[in-house]
């Protein structure tokens, strides 16, 4: 919890043209965190590195999916089928060749590659109407696995075959090392991406299509590449899910998954990428807290459900009384719309 | 041809349920310009009524008639305490409330009911008619169309011949003009969002017991059918999410036939891509308003 604190120094809330100037080059935070994270492996049990790993996957995926939503306005109700093709991939890949990094370059290409296809669609499509196409991408993933069940084994889902790790370091270690070393990677790039032009025209798109075309963005390209780059995102995040669970199957991957990456950044801040963190913390800590909530009560029906309660009140609230995210919070809003 | 006239038969009556849920889409579409992507969560909260009051009673009919009441008033409760607060500058706004919605709807249902498959009974039996030796229809599809057709003409009328259809239409047409010329604006939203949940809750009430059963997520495919449909009609038109329904479930009913079950969900998305792409303002509805 505590690298949460550590990058949030980088982004205060300022203005924005303020903001430009102090901010830091990106490599700074990021080789903090990094340092962060190996100590964390070391002093934590292995149970806590394993949520910590966890925290590290979910923070690929929604720091993508921030640049998507958050930056360019595109709402993805699709990134959890996205995270299952690249983790079905890496499945494939390791049991057939078993070398783990071309196994996360194939689950990358892959995604990348489902990425061009719906966001060629997506670039054309507004609002509820992409909204609705990526809900039936989300919602596909089980029968394609059973309509392809001699590839993908139906609901049984594939094993994972995985090198133990080098020397004597423990799994949980290993695994931790690996998805935030994913994730520190994906949000330095990601950082040094959106700082440029293309961040730039991003949020001219997002603000006012009209007026970027007239200075000369071109809209579909922007849109296209948004949803590539995240699908990207999406793709290395469901590696590391397989890397972490060692099997995938369609449930692994369900349509609330889809549903809690968008939550995730809208309760974490739209379009900042430690807004991105604070929702992936969020999502490793919400379902703990509310598990252990549900094992006090004694009632195995809360389990699991309480999350989705407190996930959907948190997501409703946070929408109805700041639409920016947590950090533009004003309070009169509320009642300003009061018909 | 035996098979064909069959799936045909079969396919209508799916269209028809499909029809009815794009229909309660598309009302609130046309009322707040909202696509209401918690209108499957909330149609299973209305069957799961259904379903205590039916085990509670013994009587399907009282079971049916809660589902209906119980719609209602989730409309009104939903369009009152969280859907007339959304920030409309975006229209992301209105989907992310609603789906949030969607998670609160599934983990309430989930703490009280759990998270098993139930079987559902239906009021009719669900075996066909013979024509001629050719198995057609059952009790039950005719009891579907029956039901589905009386909320469209109970619809159509209401909107057509009544004072307060017309007044829902002007509200939803013009709401400033409206509320200058005395309609109570946001008392029409309500209604609105009063009758399209009433409609959910029935086609959920018709679809879930030929579906795998009820479960806190059993509309999730519904609704991406159910949305196909409203799609490929225009998300503007009534006639249109009708007419949408049917081809959804034409559509369905001849892929799960020759290709089999679980291919079917591929096709309502290759569909609904090949409408969104090809003709994005549906068949019944200009294309501009594929911008909104």
């Amino acid at each position: 919890m505590t690298d949460v604190k550590e990058e949030k120094q980088t982004a205060p809330a300022v203005p924005e043209i303020v903001r430009k100037r102090k901010r830091i080059w990106p490599v700074v935070p990021i080789l903090i965190g990094a340092l962060l994270i190996v100590i964390l492996t070391y002093t934590l049990p292995p149970f806590r590195n394993y949520q910590l790993a966890t925290v590290g996957a979910y923070f690929t995926v929604t720091a993508g999916l921030t640049v998507l939503t958050g930056l360019n306005g595109q709402l993805s109700l699709g990134h959890g089928a996205l995270m299952a093709t690249g983790a079905y991939t890496f499945a494939l890949s390791q049991n057939k060749w078993l070398n783990a990094p071309v196994s996360f370059v194939a689950a990358i290409l892959v995604t990348t590659l489902a990425g061009v296809v719906i966001g060629l669609a997506a670039a054309r499509l507004r609002g509820p109407y992409l909204a609705g196409l990526t809900l039936a991408v989300a919602v596909v993933v089980p029968s394609v696995t059973s309509t392809f069940d001699e590839t993908f084994n139906s609901d049984m889902g594939l094993s994972v075959a995985l090198d133990p790790p080098p020397g004597t370091i423990p799994m949980e270690r290993w695994q931790a090392w690996l998805c935030w070393a994913g994730a520190l990677v994906t949000a330095l790039l990601l950082a040094t991406l959106v700082r440029g032009r293309f961040g730039r025209d991003l949020r001219a798109v997002r603000d006012d299509e009209t007026a970027a075309r007239l200075a000369g963005v071109n809209i579909a390209r922007t849109q296209v590449l948004a949803f590539v780059v995240s699908a990207a995102c999406a793709g290395l995040a469901g590696a590391l899910f397989a890397v972490l669970a060692q099997s995938v199957s369609p449930g692994a991957f369900p349509l609330t998954l889809s549903l809690f990456l968008v939550m995730a950044i809208v309760i974490g801040g739209l379009g900042r990428l430690v807004g991105a963190l604070l929702g992936a913390v969020l999502l490793v800590a919400l379902p703990t807290l509310a598990q252990q909530a549900g094992e006090r009560s004694g009632s195995q029906h809360l389990e699991g459900n309480l999350a989705l309660v407190v996930f959907g009140v948190v997501l409703v609230v946070v929408m109805l009384a700041a639409p920016g995210g947590l950090a533009s919070i004003r309070f009169t809003t509320i009642f300003r719309r009061n018909r | 041809m035996d098979r064909f006239l069959y799936l045909t038969f079969d396919g209508l009556s799916r269209g028809a349920v499909y029809a009815a849920f794009a229909l309660a889409l598309v009302l609130i579409w046309r009322a707040a310009r909202i696509v209401n992507f918690a209108q499957g969560a909330m149609a299973v909260a209305a069957v799961y009524v259904a379903y205590s009051v039916t085990n509670a009673t013994g009587s399907y009919w009282l079971g049916f008639v809660a589902a209906i009441v119980f719609g209602l008033l989730l409309g009104v409760v939903v369009e009152k305490t969280v859907m007339r607060f959304v920030d409309h500058s975006s229209p992301l706004n209105g989907v992310v409330v609603a789906l949030g919605l969607v998670l609160i709807v599934q983990g309430v249902l989930g703490i009280l009911y759990g998270n098993e498959y139930r079987p559902v009974e239906t009021p009719f039996r669900r075996d066909a008619f013979e024509v001629g030796g050719i198995a057609l229809l059952s009790r039950y599809d005719v009891f579907v169309f029956a039901a589905v057709g009386a909320v469209v003409v109970a619809l159509s009328l209401l909107f057509t011949r009544t004072a307060v259809g017309l007044r829902m239409r002007a509200a939803a047409f013009a709401p400033d003009v409206s509320r200058l010329l005395g309609v109570p604006v946001g008392g029409m939203l309500t209604l609105g969002w009063a009758l399209a949940a009433a409609v959910g809750s029935l086609a959920g009430m018709l679809v879930v017991p030929t579906e795998l059963g009820l479960h806190p997520t059993a509309m999730d495919v519904v609704f991406v059918s159910a949305f196909t449909a409203a799609v490929v009609g225009g998300l503007d038109s009534p006639i249109g999410a009708v007419t949408g329904g049917l081809i959804v479930g034409l559509l369905l009913s001849y892929v799960s036939g020759y290709l089999g079950a679980t291919v079917a969900p591929m096709a309502v998305l290759l569909l609904l891509v090949v409408v969104l792409l090809g003709k994005p303002g549906g068949l019944f509805s200009s294309s501009k308003a594929r911008l909104a």
